[in-house]
């Protein structure tokens, strides 16, 4: 049993994987094929929603009245995109967006990770209880916060700020965090901790050398989805952020859809900036996603 | 040492972790903890949203219980537990473990994420733009749905799939499938990760088939995930609004009324905030007493693990 993985040693694991892979992948069968062309339809059917965005936002209206949303556009046009863009000022809100989730993603998975310290590893007393209160930031209906938020925020002076936001949704988030990383932690090895612990490792140290590298698989996936949730967050940052300097990309595609201002190709051209954002930062992280595999691999 | 000693020890030492929940434990109490008790506090008023709310103490939960819409709400959120919670874990499960066990290793891990991004992607859409497209494809005239029966010569099923009270759920729970997939893909992927690949080499050296390993190997492996998602579903399927509030507004006629869109009806259309907020607490507590018997279960479960 290994207590700190060298670099070595997590280059020797990723290539025996890589070897074992190889000879496996040799021996594919029709099976196999099978498989892979039915996950590939399913894909396909999954994306149908997404293909009908992108067909709708390079049209232009006369096109969309004539032919109706599902006809292939004659020749692209960028017009909805510059229009949608102009109306919301994008760049500012893009940035407000990127501020908020960026930050949420990044403080709930340390909180995250301390709450999941202390009750899946420190086991205190009455973690359950805990763990059930901490919960309740997930399980109390959004509707029921607002109010009360918006009153506890004009009182503290940070009402229409993107701190109260982030603040907000961090405690929001971190609560799935919390749950998911002490669920995983309560099945972490015990004597690979008493070994640490034999080794005069302090709680700290620990936690950031034994228990940290563990986990990161696991965070990254949680990077991902707080970022992704964030962004897409509608009621508290509508209600919060009252000013056109704060707002975010969802607030703005909201409203204006709230106010039916926008026609069918404006909206997939809204669609499909919103999108673009959430989509790229997924594709940057399934990297870190997939590498977590040899992270993983301390037993 | 004496076991008594050994007890105290171990106590001292878990106290050790406590200051590691300080800052979850202030940051909750401001955000969810204050807010929870004022919502608590107003549901025991009439109340418009301003001026002064008037004290009725139990008044707004005894209409509640006579409410026969709430109870109906109730009733349509059994369904959408299976639409958000139950249909996607288990169609995640297979879905990561075909691509985990099968598509990574025969094809590469490339072809495997690929597949595994498409499948989240609509994760990702804002619930508001998903709304739109989704009433585009199941309207009905010239909807997407309907025109591809057409096309098959299936015409007898086309119909206003969001319109007749008796296919507006189903098709609400259609769209919840197809949004909900990805995030027990994802976690459960990122879970099979921990395992060991020689559990999956000895299991493969022995014969067993890939139903066996994924009942024998798969599944007991990421206990923790199934748990966790499975909860977090839950939670998300009685608290659902969103698809509710793009897809159908609860209509036609409350055939897909759910708790979460009646609170939010009172709050802000009706201005009834006590009563809403009345709405709003005994679903909470419903989730929270469901949270509990199921922590207890995991609980359980862990213990036997070890």
């Amino acid at each position: 049993m290994t207590v700190t993985l060298t670099d070595k040693q997590a280059k020797t694991s990723a290539r025996r994987t890589a070897r074992t892979r190889d000879r496996r992948r040799r021996r594919r069968g029709p099976a196999a094929y099978a498989v892979l062309l039915g996950l590939a339809a399913l894909a396909g059917i999954v994306l149908i929603p997404f293909v009908v965005v992108v067909l709708n936002a390079l049209k232009t209206p006369a096109e969309y009245s004539e032919k109706g949303p599902l006809a292939i556009p004659d020749s692209p046009s960028l017009e909805a995109l510059g229009q949608f863009w102009d109306r919301v000022g994008f760049g500012g809100v893009l940035v407000n967006s990127f501020l908020i989730s960026g930050s949420v993603a990044v403080l709930a998975v340390l909180l995250s990770v301390l709450n999941a310290y202390a009750l899946g590893i420190g086991r205190i007393r009455g973690r359950t209880s805990i763990l059930v209160l901490l919960l309740m930031a997930n399980t109390l209906p959004q509707e029921a916060l607002v109010y009360p938020l918006y009153y506890l925020a004009k009182q503290v002076g940070l009402y229409d700020t993107r701190l109260a936001v982030v603040i907000v949704f961090t405690v929001i988030q971190s609560a799935f965090g919390t749950y998911l990383l002490s669920s995983v932690l309560s099945t972490f090895p015990r004597p690979l901790l008493e070994a640490a612990r034999i080794d005069g490792a302090s709680r700290w140290q620990i936690l950031w050398r034994v228990v940290f590298p563990v986990l990161r698989p696991t965070m990254s996936v949680l990077m991902v989805f707080f970022f992704i949730w964030t962004w897409n967050e509608f009621l508290i940052p509508l209600v919060f952020l009252v000013s056109n300097d704060n707002q975010t990309v969802s607030v703005a595609l909201g409203v204006l859809q709230g106010q039916r201002l926008m026609d069918a190709t404006m909206s997939s051209a809204a669609a499909l900036l919103g999108l673009i954002p959430t989509v790229l930062f997924f594709l940057i992280f399934q990297r870190t996603l997939s590498r977590g595999l040899t992270a993983g691999a301390i037993k | 040492m004496s076991t008594n000693d050994l007890r105290r020890t171990a106590a001292r030492d878990r106290l050790g972790y406590l200051p590691y929940l300080v800052p979850g434990l202030l940051l909750f109490t401001g955000v969810i903890g204050v807010p929870f008790l004022m919502n608590v506090g107003t549901s025991l008023t009439r109340w418009s949203g301003v001026g002064t709310p008037e004290w009725i103490g139990l008044g707004n939960y005894r209409e509640l219980a006579g409410d026969g819409e709430f109870w109906a709400s109730f009733g349509h959120n059994a369904l959408v537990i299976v639409g958000m919670a139950l249909a996607p874990t288990a169609i995640g499960l297979v879905l990561a473990a075909l691509l985990t066990d099968l598509i990574d290793r025969h094809f590469g891990p490339r072809v495997a994420s690929v597949l595994r991004a498409c499948l989240y992607l609509p994760q990702v859409l804002p619930i508001v733009i998903a709304g739109v497209v989704w009433s585009w494809l199941l309207a009905p005239e010239n909807g997407a749905v309907n025109e591809l029966l057409t096309a098959v010569g299936l015409d007898s099923l086309a119909h206003d799939w969001l319109g007749d009270p008796a296919t507006a759920l189903w098709s609400v729970l259609a769209v919840m499938v197809w949004i909900q997939i990805g995030f027990p893909l994802v976690v459960f992927m990122s879970g099979l990760q921990r395992v060991e690949p020689s559990l999956y080499e000895a299991a493969e050296i022995d014969g067993a088939s890939w139903s066996r390993r994924f009942w024998h190997v798969t599944i007991p492996q990421i206990r923790p995930e199934i748990f966790v998602v499975l909860l977090w579903t839950t939670i998300a399927a009685l608290k659902a609004f969103a698809p509710i509030y793009v897809l159908t507004k609860g209509g036609p006629g409350g055939a897909t009324n759910v708790p979460s869109y009646y609170s939010y009806q009172n709050f802000f259309d009706k201005t009834e905030v006590g009563y809403g907020s009345a709405v709003a607490t005994v679903l909470t507590l419903i989730i929270i007493a469901l949270t509990i018997v199921f922590l207890r279960v995991q609980a359980r479960d862990q213990g036997e693990e070890r």
